[in-house]
């Protein structure tokens, strides 16, 4: 019991601390302007395609992870010298690899991700017509004499 | 083909699936193959953490084969591989190079006057100015160079012992005598 206790003590005080410490290093796109509103809206698309290697789940623009901003103000700089979007992500992906794109080119590699599900969706549709046609093509069974008798015994049966 | 036979094919579908998906769930996402491996490291100049009046270049990478180990002081896994670096920096012929990530100087100092240090020479990049064009994401990261400069490894997330013999050592024997 003690010991639950200078546990749930502990977890506490790191809890508090982990959030203090971000609540510290909190960062906001505000700090990111262009003289023209029309590049700061192309650099919020642009960090919006990329993704953050810290907290994979969110996008450079959702990311509060150091690096992510380290990238942010890298991004900022590089289009503010002039640089087009494809030089930035080229930039990005030749120093963290193709992950860094949401949207992974289409390579060798990546054939099979990038066709795969077309060539199921074929398979299927070919099994579906093969199993269709089978069906067609099976004849209709012929009673047999010992059905017939069988059949006209229930109907007669019924019909009295 | 029989109708047993037929009907297990759905059975082996969903047992081949089940292995691949098992397969998945044991790889680790946050680790990143680097598009770095097999190219020149990249160039740089970085204050020295012991002594700010010392610019370092990519040129220490070169006539030894490297392990730039990227640390920080605020990083719990560094800590926990930086016996195991001390002990690869004695037992091994090679350059250990600490690349002080986001950190202060003085709470790096402080981490190695605890703990002891085990690199030859130190990097400073307090504002991950080097760090991005590494490709570096977060720490510990530890690369492998060879005497030419070329980066051959990157591995992520700490080292222990058997991390070091069977996935980095062979790397470094392969490349020491070329």
């Amino acid at each position: 019991m003690k010991s639950l206790i200078s546990k749930l003590v502990l977890m506490t005080v790191l809890l508090t601390g982990t959030l203090a410490f971000h609540s510290i290093q909190a960062y906001t796109l505000e700090q990111f302007t262009f003289d023209d509103p029309a590049q700061t809206e192309e650099f919020h698309n642009l960090i919006g395609e990329l993704r953050c290697l810290v907290c994979q789940n969110e996008s450079l623009a959702g990311s509060q992870a150091g690096v992510a901003q380290d990238l942010r103000k890298e991004i900022y700089r590089m289009m503010r010298d002039g640089k087009s979007r494809t030089e930035v992500i080229d930039f990005l992906v030749a120093r963290y690899g193709d992950f860094v794109l949401y949207e992974p080119p289409l390579k060798p590699a990546t054939y099979l991700l990038w066709f795969g599900p077309f060539i199921l969706v074929g398979i299927g549709i070919v099994l579906l017509f093969r199993a269709l046609q089978r069906k067609k093509a099976a004849p209709e069974q012929e009673l047999t004499d010992a059905e017939q008798a069988r059949l006209r015994q229930l109907l007669t049966k019924n019909g009295d | 083909m029989s109708t047993t036979s037929r009907a297990l094919i759905p059975l082996g579908i969903f047992i081949t699936l089940a292995a691949l998906l098992f397969y998945g769930l044991q790889l680790d996402p946050r680790k990143v193959p680097s598009p770095l491996i097999d190219q020149p490291a990249p160039t740089f100049a970085l204050q020295s953490l012991k002594d700010a009046n010392q610019t370092l270049t990519q040129d220490i990478l070169r006539g030894k084969i490297s392990l730039v180990n990227v640390w920080a002081s605020w990083c719990p896994s560094c800590r926990q591989e930086h016996a195991e670096l001390m002990q690869i920096a004695r037992e091994n012929d090679i350059q250990v190079i600490g690349f002080n990530w986001k950190d202060t100087r003085p709470q790096a100092l402080q981490m190695l006057e605890q703990f002891g240090d085990p690199y030859a020479i130190i990097l400073f990049d307090p504002d991950n100015q080097a760090g991005i064009n590494w490709g570096i994401y977060g720490a510990p990261e530890t690369f492998i160079v060879d005497a030419q400069g070329v980066i051959r490894h990157k591995r992520i997330g700490p080292i222990d012992r058997a991390v070091w013999q069977n996935e980095m050592l062979p790397i470094i024997e392969q490349y020491r005598n070329k």
